[in-house]
């Protein structure tokens, strides 16, 4: 089976996905989001590794918050970033996916950040660029439906790594809509990756994709149980549209069970960190007084965000 | 025209004969075997030194999108007689398409056609097409193709009026509630990517729904496609009881799993979805064991249908030209023996169709296939006569290469 996001070299060309990448690919990468820190806290905040490039962020799916990132993180590497809205223009027209690429590619694109409804588009994109013959312009997989969302996965162990440096004593549980969240599937990737010898999944037996055991997490129903002795939480975000069907019965009943108060909090380790991908819905998933507690590291997690996007940006463009 | 095939390795698994001999053809039919009937003169002698001849294959479901191109596919594929789904554009719901179809493959003159009607007015699974009138067409059965029927009533009656005129009827089993939003097995690879799942449950409950209706009705039933080892355990507790019901598997299906879906591989999508491992050796050993026939499922789909996000891109592959050497494939896979494999594609489909074609008894329609087992050859877009292009197998060897079709007797493809 052929990985499109690595070259002959074994060098990142594409990030696609977490599944695949060896442990020292993270490693580098959040090693150099590291050194991109400091850039973020100067009187300019640029450094000029993609000047002269052109960065199209391509939505195919709404998101404000995630195509801020991208967009903040490219021009601080002092690249030009183009944003496409492609739900109002040209697949409205009928375009395909592959049309619009080749047109952007015609227009000397340099580097993608997609975000597609879904599964496995960007991976269709970057084989497409293999086929014909552009390996000078990269894609950055931004959350593709259920599969991955890469960059998230890889701040999130930038958090980690910055409040509990060693990954292999770890025990990380993950909270909630692990079924639809391409969130928790990168994180599960990462974090087995880098060694962490115990990953939980609570949630209710709706929300949890099949056969998790196989991807060495532990399956808990009850949170009580699931989240005793954790050093670190990763909360989901509920989406409100899973209460329509037959998933869940109600934002309460799933609160009650699943949301992170601070007596639930309490059984964690007294230095557990409490994470979100965002955005919350408060009273959902997690209560505010988590939300704004002291363990809360959800806002540190943002400004990692944009030094781990420059450090993916800057590598698969330099390889 | 008198023909003879000489010299080739004679393999008529519905006769149970399997030999090097000739092979007399005269009139349209199966004139002698081994020894030329008193008088023949050969106009014609074909040396198929080193090849098999069989019977023609039948192949249990073909789509004709291009019907010209599919069915010079067809033959080229060894395959002389195609089961058509009746979902085409428009639905098969009229005996007037029906007559329409099977004209026109008559003046092409290369496989035959035989169409399946649609059980309900364009598939919709709610008003019963005329059958009657649609079997009077030619029609061979009725079937839904993939559209489930949702309503288990309309099913019920759909199943007593078939009943009534000992109308067979072709049911692939997928509960539409199941399968409605699905994209993939689910199973430990859609997980990992993150594709909704179909669970083995939508084929289960449909199966279970179907028998019990059997039952009632006494329809006989056709079951389409079986994809999982639970599927084919229903099956054959049906047949031990003795009911009045068949199944097919799709040649990928005994080839794939989820597996190979790898990195979202539109060509690995299909439906019902290629499962597990453990169902794909179950699928196996239920066509070892000729509990099920096989076919291609032949779904010639554009480039464009394929070069999309795994869930947008058009399920099924190219297959008329494959059956043969992927049945080939499966069975040096499976330990099945050559004259096992053709049964899968000649008699066994033959006896689900009630024909009296699928064997070269003398005196049976001369519909026969030639072909060199150890010839191989690469498949790439441009060997395929079909439209459709569209495999997981592309770029890969295959063995087996026909050289000779013929159809009544007379030969519509020669390699």
């Amino acid at each position: 089976m052929h990985n499109p996001q690595l070259n002959r070299n074994g060098e990142l060309i594409h990030l696609l996905s977490i599944d695949g990448l060896p442990p020292l690919v993270i490693t580098q990468i959040l090693d150099t989001a590291a050194s991109f820190m400091e850039v973020s806290a100067r009187d300019v905040k640029k450094v000029p590794l993609l000047r002269g490039k052109s960065v199209f962020n391509l939505f195919f799916e709404n998101s404000t918050r995630t195509r801020t990132t991208f967009e903040i993180a490219s021009k601080r590497l002092s690249a030009d970033v183009i944003n496409l809205d492609i739900n109002r223009s040209s697949t409205a027209k009928g375009e395909t996916l592959l049309d619009t690429i080749d047109n952007l590619c015609a227009m000397h694109a340099n580097l993608f950040v997609v975000r597609h409804a879904s599964s496995g588009a960007p991976y269709l994109i970057a084989e497409h660029l293999q086929r014909i013959g552009r390996d000078d312009v990269h894609v950055v997989n931004a959350g593709d439906g259920r599969h991955a969302h890469p960059t998230q996965g890889l701040l999130d162990m930038y958090t980690i790594r910055h409040y509990k440096q060693d990954f292999t004593r770890l025990r990380v549980a993950i909270v909630g809509d692990i079924l639809h969240s391409r969130v928790a599937r990168s994180d599960i990737e990462a974090l087995t990756t880098l060694g962490v010898p115990e990953v939980r999944a609570i949630g209710p037996e709706t929300l949890l994709p099949k056969h998790l055991d196989k991807f060495g997490v532990a399956v808990f129903h009850d949170m009580n149980e699931g989240i005793r002795d954790c050093d670190v939480i990763i909360m989901l975000r509920l989406q409100n549209e899973r209460m329509a069907g037959a998933l869940l019965p109600s934002a309460g009943e799933y609160f009650r069970h699943y949301g992170l108060t601070p007596e639930k909090l309490a059984l964690a380790r007294p230095d557990a960190i409490v994470m979100h991908p965002g955005p919350m819905n408060r009273g959902v998933e997690i209560h505010s007084a988590v939300a704004d507690g002291p363990q809360a590291v959800i806002l540190p997690q943002v400004t990692f965000g944009i030094a781990v996007r420059m450090a993916v940006m800057s590598i698969v463009a330099g390889n | 025209m008198n023909i003879e095939i000489r010299s080739g390795r004679v393999i008529d698994p519905g006769n149970g004969v399997d030999r090097n001999m000739s092979l007399f053809i005269a009139e349209g039919r199966v004139a002698g075997v081994g020894e030329a009937p008193a008088g023949f003169v050969a106009a014609r002698t074909v040396d198929a030194g080193g090849c098999i001849v069989s019977p023609g294959l039948i192949d249990l479901s073909a789509r004709l999108n291009s019907i010209e191109a599919e069915l010079a596919a067809a033959v080229a594929g060894g395959v002389t007689s195609v089961v058509v789904p009746p979902d085409a554009v428009p639905p098969l719901d009229e005996p007037e398409l029906a007559d329409r179809l099977i004209h026109r493959a008559k003046e092409i003159g290369k496989a035959r056609v035989l169409p399946l009607g649609a059980l309900t007015m364009g598939l919709q699974g709610e008003r019963l097409a005329e059958l009657a009138g649609l079997r009077k067409a030619g029609c061979v059965a009725f079937s839904q193709a993939m559209v489930p029927v949702v309503d288990t009533e309309a099913l019920l009656r759909a199943l007593e009026y078939a009943a009534t005129f000992a109308f067979p009827v072709w049911l692939q089993p997928q509960d539409y509630w199941l399968s409605r939003n699905g994209i993939a097995h689910d199973g430990e690879v859609a997980s990992r990517l993150g594709l909704a799942g179909i669970p083995v449950a939508a084929e289960t409950i449909a199966i279970a729904t179907i028998l019990q209706l059997v039952r009632d009705t006494g329809c006989r039933v056709h079951l389409t496609r079986l994809s999982s080892a639970a599927g084919v355990a229903l099956v054959t507790a049906a047949r031990d009881e003795g009911l009045p019901v068949t199944c097919d598997i799709g040649i990928h299906h005994l080839l794939l799993t989820e597996d190979d879906i790898g990195f979202f591989d539109p060509h690995a999508r299909f439906c019902p979805p290629l499962r597990a491992q453990s169902d794909c050796q179950a699928l196996s050993r239920a066509a070892a064991r000729g509990l099920a026939a096989i076919c291609s499922d032949h779904t010639p789909a554009g480039a464009d249908d394929k070069l999309l996000p795994f869930g947008e891109a058009r399920p099924g592959a190219t297959g008329l030209e494959l059956l043969l050497p992927l049945t080939l494939k499966w069975a040096g896979a499976a330990g099945v023996s050559l004259p096992a494999a053709l049964a899968r594609i000649t008699s066994a489909p033959a006896e689900i169709l009630g024909l009296a074609t699928g064997h070269l008894g003398v005196g049976s329609t001369a519909d026969v296939c030639v072909f060199d087992p150890d010839a191989t050859w690469k498949l790439t877009p441009e060997a395929l006569k079909s439209r459709g292009k569209n495999s997981p197998w592309t770029g890969c060897m295959m063995n087996g290469k026909v050289t000779m079709t013929l159809v009544a007797g007379r030969v519509v493809y020669e390699g």
